[in-house]
Parts: C-alpha cells; sequence; structure tokens
C-alpha cells in the first residue's frame, strides 16, 4: 500500500469525506468536509467515489510527502500549491513520482483546500465515515488534526486517470458566495420585523473565533423580541442561531446536535459549502429566497454534480 | 402535531410544547417507527424534549410530501411499544476539584454542598435524548431545590466525566469539551466508547440515577 507522509500539517488538517448523517439519534453531528462541492470534484479528477476520503487543510497548507508515488489533485481554496518547489494548478490530476513532495503556503481567497488523492485516504471508519469529529476527538486519523511525522495509507487507485481539467464555465457556476441564500428559520417570528430588516440588509463580519462546530458573526444586534426560554431542539445544519446578546452564530458540519437559541434563518443547501470556504474577517450578507427557489437550486446543483463529462473542459 | 420549516432540507415536527413526559413519550414512538420502517428520503433524525428534527433528500421529496408522509407515521406510532427502560447507575465523586461550581451553588440555594449531592443522587432520571456531542444525554427532571441556571460565560474546557446542572436538567459530559453547565462532580465511567456496543453508556428512554463515592473509588475505579 502507498502512503502519504505529513512534513507539516499547516494549521489544520484533517481526514474527511462526505461525513455519517443518520447518528442524531446518538447525538453524533454529521461532520464532513467542509466544502462538500470541492471535495466531489477534487475526488472525481483523481478517479475516486465523489465521497473518498482526502486531507482538508484549512488557512495554511503545509508540505507532505509521497514515498511510493501518487496521482493528486487540490480542490477549493488556492493556497498556493508546489510540487517538488514547481507551481502546479489546481483543478487537474498531477503524478507525484516516488518521494515527490508537495508544499502549500497560506490561502489567497477562500478558507479551506483539499488535497484529494487517487485512491482516497485509507482510515478506520466510525460509523461509516472516515471524517474527523475534532471535539469527540472521533473518526479521521487517531480522531484528530494531522501532526508533523503522521503516516497515512493510500488506497488502490480506482481507474486508469483522464488528465483533464474541471470546466472554468462549472467552477464559476459553483464559486463560493459570500452573499449567503437562506430560508426563514423555525422561530423567525422571534423577531421584530426591524430585527429582521436589520438581519438581511446589513452585513456581517465572521469572527476569529470561528471553527467546524459554527460561525460566530460580529455586526448589528439582531436579539430576539423576548428573552424567554426555548425548550431545546434539534438545529439543522447552516442553522442561524441567534444568542440572548443579539449574536448571529451560523451552525455547521461539526455542529451541536441540539440548542436552545431562536433561529431566525437557515443557509439553503445549494450554499452550505460556501460556509466552509469563509475566512474569519469576511464580510457577508444574507439573502432570502422561498422554500421553491431553495429546492430548485439545489437540484440544480446536484444535477451539475452528477452531470460526468459536462464537468469536464 | 405541528410542524416548522427548519430549512429547505430539514422540517421540526413538535409534538407537544412542554419538557414531559407524555410529549416524550410520542417523539420515541414516532422515532422508533420511522427506524423500524425507514423512509428512503430521510438523511437524519434529531429528537429532543417534545420535538423531532427530520432531514431529507429535497431531490426526492419536498416539504409538503414530507408532511403528509410523517402525519400518516405519527397516526400509527401511537400503537409502538417502547422497549423497558434500562436503569444505569453512574458513580459520582462530588465536589473539590471534580465538581468546582458545587459550594456556590449550593451557596446559592442556601444549602449545604452534602444536601446538594443529597438531593442530586436521590432521584431517578429520565434521560430525555442525546445531543450536544455524542452521547451527551439530557437527564431530567432536577430537584427544584438545585434548579440553576448555565453559567453565564461556558467554560473553554470540561473535563470528560464531569457532572454538571443547567436549569433543571443534569448531565454527564462524555468528552473533554467547551461547557456551560455548573459542575458538581465527575464519574470515572467512560460514558461513550466506539468498542462497546451500546457505545453510549446511556440510551435515550433509560432510567439514570447517580451514587456518590469517595475520591479513593474514583481512583480505584476499574476501567471497562
Amino acid at each position: 500500500m502507498s502512503s502519504l507522509m505529513v512534513e507539516n500539517p499547516g494549521l489544520l488538517t484533517t481526514v474527511q469525506d462526505l461525513g455519517r448523517p443518520g447518528f442524531g439519534p446518538l447525538g453524533v453531528s454529521p461532520s464532513g468536509a467542509a466544502d462538500s462541492v470541492a471535495l466531489r470534484l477534487g475526488n472525481m479528477l483523481v478517479g475516486n467515489e465523489q465521497g473518498a476520503a482526502a486531507l482538508e487543510m484549512t488557512l495554511v497548507g503545509g508540505q507532505y510527502t509521497f514515498p511510493e508515488g501518487a496521482v493528486i489533485a487540490f480542490a477549493g481554496a488556492d493556497f498556493g500549491t508546489k510540487l517538488n518547489g514547481r507551481p502546479v494548478e489546481m483543478w487537474i490530476a498531477h503524478a507525484v513520482l516516488p518521494g515527490g513532495t508537495l508544499e502549500l503556503g497560506l490561502t489567497n481567497e477562500g478558507a479551506r483546500c483539499y488535497l484529494c488523492v487517487a485512491g482516497g485516504i485509507q482510515v478506520e471508519r466510525f460509523l461509516g465515515s472516515a471524517s474527523t469529529h475534532l471535539l469527540s476527538g472521533l473518526g479521521g486519523f487517531a480522531g484528530r488534526a494531522l501532526r508533523k511525522g503522521d503516516v497515512l495509507q493510500i488506497g488502490a487507485p480506482m481507474q486508469k486517470i483522464r488528465r483533464r481539467r474541471i470546466s472554468p464555465t462549472v467552477l464559476e457556476m459553483l464559486r463560493p458566495r459570500k452573499s449567503l441564500r437562506v430560508t426563514q428559520g423555525p422561530q423567525a417570528d422571534w423577531f421584530l420585523e426591524e430585527t429582521t430588516r436589520a438581519f438581511y440588509e446589513g452585513a456581517f463580519r465572521v469572527s476569529e473565533d470561528s471553527d467546524r462546530l459554527g460561525l460566530r458573526l460580529e455586526g448589528a444586534s439582531v436579539a430576539p423580541k423576548s428573552t424567554r426560554e426555548m425548550i431545546s431542539e434539534g438545529v439543522s445544519l447552516g442553522a442561524v442561531q441567534v444568542t440572548p446578546s443579539g449574536q448571529p452564530i451560523i451552525l455547521f458540519v461539526e455542529q451541536q446536535t441540539a440548542g436552545g437559541y431562536p433561529k431566525i434563518a437557515n443557509v439553503i443547501g445549494a450554499d452550505l459549502h460556501c460556509i466552509g470556504q469563509l475566512r474569519p474577517r469576511d464580510e457577508i450578507t444574507f439573502a432570502r429566497v422561498s422554500l421553491e427557489e431553495a429546492r430548485a437550486l439545489w437540484i440544480a446543483q446536484e444535477q451539475l454534480l452528477n452531470s460526468g463529462e459536462d464537468l469536464f473542459a | 402535531m405541528e410542524f416548522r420549516v427548519a430549512s429547505d432540507q430539514a422540517v421540526l415536527v413538535y409534538l407537544g410544547e412542554e419538557i414531559g413526559l407524555a410529549s416524550h413519550q410520542r417523539v420515541c414512538k414516532l422515532l422508533r417507527l420511522l427506524q423500524e420502517e425507514p423512509l428512503a428520503w430521510v438523511r437524519n433524525l434529531q429528537p429532543a424534549y417534545c420535538s423531532l428534527l427530520v432531514s431529507f433528500d429535497p431531490s426526492q421529496v419536498d416539504h409538503r410530501e414530507v408532511e403528509s408522509t410523517l402525519r400518516r407515521y405519527e397516526q400509527r406510532a401511537g400503537k409502538m411499544a417502547l422497549p423497558e427502560p434500562r436503569t444505569v447507575e453512574i458513580p459520582v465523586c462530588y465536589g473539590g476539584e471534580f465538581g468546582p461550581d458545587l459550594d456556590e451553588l449550593a451557596a446559592t440555594h442556601k444549602l449545604s454542598a452534602l444536601r446538594v449531592i443529597e438531593l442530586h443522587s436521590s432521584r431517578t432520571y429520565h434521560a430525555y435524548f442525546l445531543g450536544f456531542a455524542p452521547g451527551f444525554a439530557y437527564l431530567g427532571d432536577l430537584p427544584p431545590e438545585i434548579a440553576t441556571p448555565r453559567l453565564a460565560t461556558p467554560r473553554k474546557k470540561v473535563a470528560a466525566g464531569s457532572v454538571g446542572i443547567a436549569g433543571t436538567q443534569t448531565a454527564v459530559y462524555p468528552f473533554a469539551t467547551p461547557g456551560g453547565w455548573r459542575l458538581i462532580g465527575r464519574t470515572p465511567l467512560e460514558m461513550f466508547r466506539k468498542d462497546r456496543e451500546p457505545m453510549g453508556m446511556i440510551a435515550m428512554g433509560d432510567e439514570v440515577r447517580f451514587r456518590a463515592i469517595t475520591r479513593e473509588e474514583f481512583v480505584a475505579w476499574p476501567l471497562r
């Protein structure tokens, strides 16, 4: 079996796939790639199943060597990617010869870059998924972020790889947005009309205190009209909950599964991957769409991602 | 039965408006029926005190169809038999470094720390649901004399096994996580292990009791 050696793990690099939905009754959130669209496209470039496990790097890339060689692709945010010291392109497969080294720097735009390897990263699965759940230390590689010296196993490549790039038109269509489209949250009626207006008309800054559990937003206070206690209930991915002090928090992939803060809005399925590319200090806005629009956007996006040959240039 | 749209891919089903056994039983029964007769478009189910969050695949169904299907399930769910609740005993070493909030909590209620321990370990609690983190069970209801709101500022890290109080609820933290519950003690038990079946020490619907143990017993507790 071939392997990948971590020379430098960057800021926060974890093994992620498409997560483990279905274990809510155990209190386990799905986890999974923060930008699932990038992960899926990256895997397609190296001939993997869309949901194969890859490395998710956060803001700073790191350095990785392949003692036995590999076929790899970078997807997501551009961290300045180099193979054996020479710049290489994103969104296309590259052959790494035995002993070859990949090196990534700081992000130019966006928060997460995926290193997909033909054959996928092989780790012991927890509840059917290779995703790391950092909060509980479960899944992924030893339940934690990668460290210098870690050696990860790579699976056998699925098929012979045709070297091609994702079409620029497709990338443009799937480009992460900073204006997140939302539907009304289950407690939208807990907020005054002027508060709701402030929420949709204002801009919010992503706080430094943001991670895979949730993104705290800074901006106008959008406090609910009463401070009455809410009975805790299940919370959905992308929910925008508001603390009593009026701070909105977007619940993300490693979210707690239940909570007692009112939710003013919920990011639509088609824009969830955009959350994964938000960096601290990024400015974002919210745009309300109807359920029908949200559903149509989701179906169109899934059709695009599953359109096979049409994805490639 | 009431529905609220949670997102374009999820709906909240409310089966009551309060924390209580009657509405909770309805949640358990609907969840059980959905687990025994799974629907192809259901992605995830998150039960809570009196609600169930149902996440679905919007490529297959829309909200209208989800709601009408769930209504039909709920009509049949009343007849579901629920398993006999298991009784789980949790040994706890109260106070000291393990329960940094015990003394202050006791003082707030004008009780002695011993009385708080006595009250906390006097009841059989109902495990309403698991949430927050894997294996974290929301247990209720606390004797009203020791019900206490959460800390104003949550701790950045709470040790695994910590026993906390929030409002009328109590719980054990299975992992070292951030947390805002007031800590009164710690259990030597491993609350969640992926190599054990079931993984969680406590399951939804269980009856849970706490038993005070000494520091010596805590230290000598056999790990399993």
